[in-house]
């Protein structure tokens, strides 16, 4: 698949963010091409939820167009906007479910928000899309009264409701027991097979990131390393991904006058 | 004092303020969105739902009744205690009806109501929506296309613009109520009397007044509340601090305002 024939779902270029004075994201470009399931890996702090956070809109980056679905998100007049929401899912990575409403009205919220329908097309399709994610027949159950598997799996019925092209899953399996977890990345594979989806997914976990990924997209310390398939990174001859892959702890350059002056406080008003 | 330590007390007093005024103007922007929808959210697809806002007028105005009905009729009698004490030095009882019905009017009712509303209302927007920052549901919201100011601060507003006044009438009314039922017995005069009474001396002005003030304590409780919800940083501990501020900043508010009220009516 060459890159000129196909129009990417993502294309970020030059993507350079700050949080206050600090620097998180340093000239990050990142494709993602239809279709595909595209992981992005990194340590804690390494920019991945930053860049994810900007794909969303939810943050105005200092630098760079970002384009999803061929549309610069930056460029959208509110309607444009409505109707590219439209087109996108996400499930955070505490699902986020809305927790004064039942699991089934958090599922139908973007239905509701989105068409007009009338409840019983709600309802249908709200439960189809519960069945989808083995959640069948607990909409009426509150998000308090679920399980940490079961509010990821609402989340992403959610996620998925309108049928979206896209898909963001931040942190799928994030404080969930193996195996459901290894249930989760079986979902994520199924979606895109059955819905023709291209899938984001942002996590630190190797197991599940090299079961579900197509590509693999590796940032350190607020740049992208490397851009490869799962045998490409396993074989990257790159310092800190084999740090990362065999959770070695990283060699920390200690600059002596640095460490001297935090010590002290010299320097401080 | 050094210059150094000069600089940092200026510097902070800069900081302070700066930050003050960061806050005005959000919650001057939360107003003006929260209006916009109002008017052009149906065109816009993001129309302010008119169950949310029944929902919000039962929470802040319905539930209240109550206790602001509780608490006028004490500030009430109070009133007319104190008040009878002091005007019979004058032998000038009878005065305390016209008193009274001034005074809750144009002051105490919607006071008395902004406070309860404040303690009720701000803290429990600032918690919630706090909450739902902390816990992503505010991101949520945007990605699904949802303007947070559409959803979460429209509703609580309006509900607000409508009960507030509609409370400060109960208020008045129990306070008038209260005055009445320690003042008929000194003044050998009936229950229904004295609301005669009180009704010749007032003007409508005078209710308009109070009226007045409990809407515009009303939008100042609800902007403070959502203002502090939607700033909330660092998890729970933040909603806590959050709830607590929204509290103590509305009831300034209120009393500032106030204040400035009824400055500017009794010109």
């Amino acid at each position: 698949m060459s890159e000129q024939s196909i129009e990417p779902v993502i294309d970020v270029r030059n993507l350079v963010t700050y949080y206050g004075p600090r620097k998180i994201l340093d000239d990050v470009d990142f494709v993602v091409n239809p279709g595909e399931i595209r992981v992005i890996m990194g340590g804690s702090g390494s920019g991945k939820s930053t860049l994810m956070r900007h794909l969303l809109g939810l943050h105005i980056p200092r630098s760079g167009v970002i384009k999803l679905l061929g549309r610069d998100i930056a460029k959208m007049d509110p309607r444009e906007g409505m109707a590219f929401r439209r087109e996108i899912g996400v499930s955070f990575q505490g699902g986020a479910l809305f927790t004064s409403m039942s699991v089934g009205e958090n599922v139908a919220l973007p239905l509701r928000e989105h068409f007009k329908l009338d409840e019983n097309t709600i309802r249908i399709m709200t439960r189809l899309k519960l069945e989808v994610v083995n959640l069948g027949g607990f909409q009426d159950l509150m998000p308090s009264q679920l399980s940490g598997g079961m509010i990821k799996r609402a989340a992403l019925a959610r996620a998925i409701v309108m049928d979206p092209k896209l898909l963001f899953f931040d942190e799928p399996s994030a404080g969930l027991d193996p195996v459901v977890s290894a249930e989760l990345d079986e979902l994520i594979l199924k979606l895109r097979d059955a819905m023709r989806m291209s899938i984001v997914v942002v996590t630190h976990e190797l197991d599940s990131a090299f079961k579900i990924a197509d590509k693999i997209t590796v940032l350190d310390q607020g740049s992208v390393l490397m851009t490869g398939t799962v045998a490409e990174v396993k074989a990257s001859p790159n310092q800190r991904i084999q740090d990362l892959l065999n959770r070695r702890p990283r060699d920390q350059e200690v600059d002596v006058d640095e460490y001297l002056r935090r010590l002290t406080g010299a320097g401080e008003a | 004092m050094s210059l150094n330590s000069v600089h940092r007390v200026v510097s902070e007093l800069g900081r302070v303020s700066l930050a003050r005024i960061e806050e005005l103007g959000y919650i001057g922007s939360l107003l003006a969105e929260s209006l916009f929808f109002l008017v052009l959210g149906p065109r816009r697809g993001q129309p302010v739902r008119w169950h949310q806002i029944l929902h919000q007028m039962r929470q802040i105005g319905a539930d209240a009744i109550p206790i602001v009905a509780l608490l006028s009729m004490v500030i009430g009698l109070s009133l007319a205690i104190n008040g009878i004490a002091q005007l019979k030095a004058f032998g000038a009882e009878s005065a305390i009806v016209i008193g009274v019905a001034l005074g809750v009017t144009r002051e105490f009712g919607p006071l008395i109501t902004g406070i309860v509303v404040a303690g009720r209302t701000a803290s429990a927007l600032a918690a919630r929506l706090g909450s739902m920052v902390v816990s992503q549901e505010v991101d949520a919201l945007r990605v699904i296309g949802v303007e947070p100011a559409r959803y979460l601060a429209a509703p609580p507003l309006i509900a607000a613009i409508v009960m507030l006044p509609c409370l400060t009438l109960v208020s008045d009314f129990f306070a008038i109520l209260g005055g009445g039922l320690f003042s008929a017995g000194p003044l050998d005069i009936s229950l229904y009397s004295y609301f005669h009474q009180s009704l010749e001396a007032l003007e409508p002005w005078d209710v308009m007044q109070g009226l007045i003030k409990g809407l515009v304590f009303g939008v100042l409780i609800v902007l403070i509340g959502v203002g502090t919800g939607f700033s909330v940083t660092g998890g729970a501990e933040g909603v806590g601090k959050a709830t607590t501020r929204a509290v103590v900043m509305s009831i300034c508010a209120i009393l500032i305002a106030d204040m400035i009220f009824s400055f500017f009516l009794n010109r």
